[in-house]
């Protein structure tokens, strides 16, 4: 019975996965008086006012809107530009080809705190300041990397034969790229996408510091449920639990490309 | 575009420029005389950008053993650190 | 693998340099002119040399730091890593099965990182918390603010709840990517499941798996939100890491210089280690290959 086993021990760690999340829905059903005095574990009377304060409260679904707006603006800089590195760095030998690569890494070695000043000083500079645009740009710093690293690892596993052939079938380069290559290493295109999207989706510094009002994003706008009473737990919660929801809809689409991996022979 | 923010100073202009010319010289050498890979000392099989790269890292942890553990002026691990670069160069 | 030589090449490369130089060299460049100065305000700044460096350099409080620096960056690659290839091992490999877990995998990482923490507060206290009432409930006073050992696996937990699907979704991506052929020659071979792991699946999977293994231990030892919004840092000083250490001088103290010097040996140390990681791991796969 060894498909059994491994079943459950999967369900058992996809249980302990969803404990700290299955508490944040729990909480997020439930007044927060109700969640200071009681401990329960599930909500006796289930209320959806957090959630309809966020749904409501433009100054809360706002900041879900300027997120996924920075967010996709981000993934698809970082898929376009990193596609062609990827490739060059994959394929070609070329001066400075591995300083190049690695240099790219050190980008998100660099820790945040002291950057962040010179970082809004070159925003404000270039009049960026509060735009969706600037948040995006900074997200590049640690995504385009990431993207040209993982994509670099799908494309060298594709067989340089592949290229050849299509080269001497009369294909141009853009042609051979869009046509045969990508559907090759979808299934890394599809991680990176998610990857692009996760890593600026969390990430709360430099979006905090680049923007002011008109594109803050809900990390920062959560924050904000410390008040002078104390945290608002259960309105915390209701927000963490819509955090997952975009991210959750992106797995949700590339995941045939995540599982299915490419068939070889194809060509 | 005021760049007065940068709080630029003399000895860290010297160093960035010298950094870029670096980059420029070894570029130009490059293209001149191609390198192959090769192994030195460094267990490592190495190309001329690998070994800078090596120099330059270790020459910045040099520095930062000297400034850490003694109290002697920085100028002579600056020498000891050129003296490295040049062996890591020629030999590594 | 032999590669083309052209330098052509360099222009599919030219709009990954261009936008990531334009966020990294400035600030970075900037960076380093404040780590040998004394800024008081705008405009109003003092050259100091290398003082900073020397004084950064000296401080014992940043060597303890360090030290509980590499100890959870230790523990959280040696937990992290082989957990993490083992449950993308167990996945389905196709069917509903397999897609969801992929999204439930994905979950606790979409998570802001501040939100993280807060809901871990939560979670583990005691009164309140499901975690906290569960280890109080078999008899064991659980309150990670007041013991440090209590702290440490509170804050391991955590990270191992949020990070370990990172590795398992790349690792499944590496497992996915190999080709079912091998695997049939492998059971024509009569191959056992060991076998087929170490022979096949981790060699195929060696350039997930750096990425993995780098982003893990850059993001663990940068880590910051989590770990201040769980504990600040404390019981006393025994969860206070790198990042949370500058950030107090940073932004607590406002000595931008030393600040500036003390990310600059941060970065140096990161940068060191990476690059060593790096190396071993793409020698590891000559031997293999």
């Amino acid at each position: 019975m060894k498909i059994k086993k491994r079943t459950i021990a999967l369900i058992f760690y996809f249980i302990l996965l969803l404990l700290p999340i299955y508490w944040m829905l729990n909480m997020s059903l439930r007044t927060n008086a109700d969640i200071l005095s009681t401990f329960s574990l599930y909500p006796r009377e289930i209320t959806i006012a957090n959630y309809v304060k966020i749904f409501t409260d433009s100054s809360w679904y706002s900041g879900y809107i300027n997120s996924i707006i920075y967010v996709s603006i981000n993934t698809l800089i970082s898929l376009f530009t990193a596609l062609p590195a990827a490739y060059a760095f994959s394929r070609y030998r070329f001066i400075g080809d591995s300083q190049m690569f690695f240099w790219l890494l050190t980008n998100r070695m660099a820790p945040a705190a002291v950057f962040l000043l010179p970082f809004f000083q070159l925003y404000s500079t270039f009049g960026l300041i509060d735009t969706h645009i600037a948040v995006a740009l900074a997200h590049c710093l640690f995504n385009v990397p990431l993207a040209v690293w993982i994509l670099e690892g799908f494309m060298s596993g594709v067989p340089r034969e592949i290229d050849e052939t299509a080269y001497i079938d009369g294909y141009s380069f853009p042609g051979f790229f869009v046509m045969i290559f990508m559907p090759l290493i979808r299934s890394g295109v599809g991680v990176t996408a998610f990857f692009c999207f996760m890593f600026s989706w969390v990430e709360l510094l430099f979006a905090r510091t680049l923007t002011t009002t008109v594109a803050k994003p809900i990390a920062a706008i959560m924050t904000r449920t410390v008040s002078a009473t104390g945290l608002d737990w259960g309105l915390l919660s209701a927000a963490g639990i819509l955090t997952i929801v975009p991210g959750a809809l992106v797995i949700w689409f590339v995941r045939n490309h995540m599982a299915k991996g490419f068939a070889m022979g194809r060509v | 575009m005021n760049l007065e923010w940068m709080a630029w100073t003399l000895p860290t202009a010297i160093f960035f420029i010298t950094i870029i010319c670096i980059l420029i010289a070894m570029t130009t050498w490059q293209i001149i005389s191609p390198c192959i890979k090769r192994r030195g000392f460094i267990p490592l099989s190495t190309t001329r950008g690998d070994r800078l790269f090596i120099g330059l890292l270790s020459s910045a942890y040099i520095h930062l053993a000297w400034l850490g553990l003694t109290n002697f002026t920085i100028w002579i691990a600056f020498v000891f650190s050129l003296v490295w670069m040049g062996v890591v160069m020629r030999w590594g | 693998m032999n590669k083309w030589e052209d330098n052509k090449a360099w222009f599919l490369v030219l709009p990954v340099f261009v936008i990531v130089a334009f966020s990294a060299i400035i600030p970075l460049m900037t960076v380093v002119n404040y780590s040998i100065q004394d800024i008081f305000g705008p405009g109003e700044r003092v050259f100091v040399g290398l003082e900073w460096f020397k004084e950064v350099l000296g401080d014992p409080r940043l060597h303890e730091a360090l030290m509980r620096q590499f100890l959870f960056s230790g523990l959280v690659l040696l937990i992290e890593i082989p957990l993490g290839i083992g449950i993308a091992l167990l996945m389905p490999k196709k069917g509903w099965g397999a897609s969801l877990s992929l999204v439930l995998m994905a979950l606790p990482l979409l998570i802001p990182w501040n939100v993280i923490g807060t809901i871990w507060i939560v979670f583990t206290r005691p009164d309140i918390g499901l975690l906290g009432s569960f280890i109080n409930g078999m008899g064991i006073p659980f309150d990670h603010t007041a013991s440090p050992t209590q702290a440490w696996i509170t804050l391991m937990l955590m990270e191992v709840w949020h990070w370990t699907p990172l590795v398992v979704l790349l690792a499944y991506a590496g497992l996915r990517a190999i080709p079912e052929a091998y695997f049939q020659a492998a059971k024509i071979d009569g191959a056992s499941a060991w076998a087929v792991f170490k022979y096949i699946q981790l060699p195929k999977m060696r350039g997930v798996l750096t990425i993995a293994l780098l982003l893990r231990f850059m993001d663990s030892f940068l880590i910051y939100a989590e770990p201040f919004v769980l504990t600040g840092g404390g019981p006393g000083n025994t969860t206070t890491f790198l990042s949370i250490y500058l950030v107090k001088i940073a932004v607590g103290q406002f000595d931008l210089g030393p600040a500036a010097a003390f990310s600059l040996i941060y970065f140096l140390i990161i940068l060191l280690l990476s690059w060593l990681f790096y190396q071993v791991l793409q020698n590891a796969g000559k031997g293999d290959a």
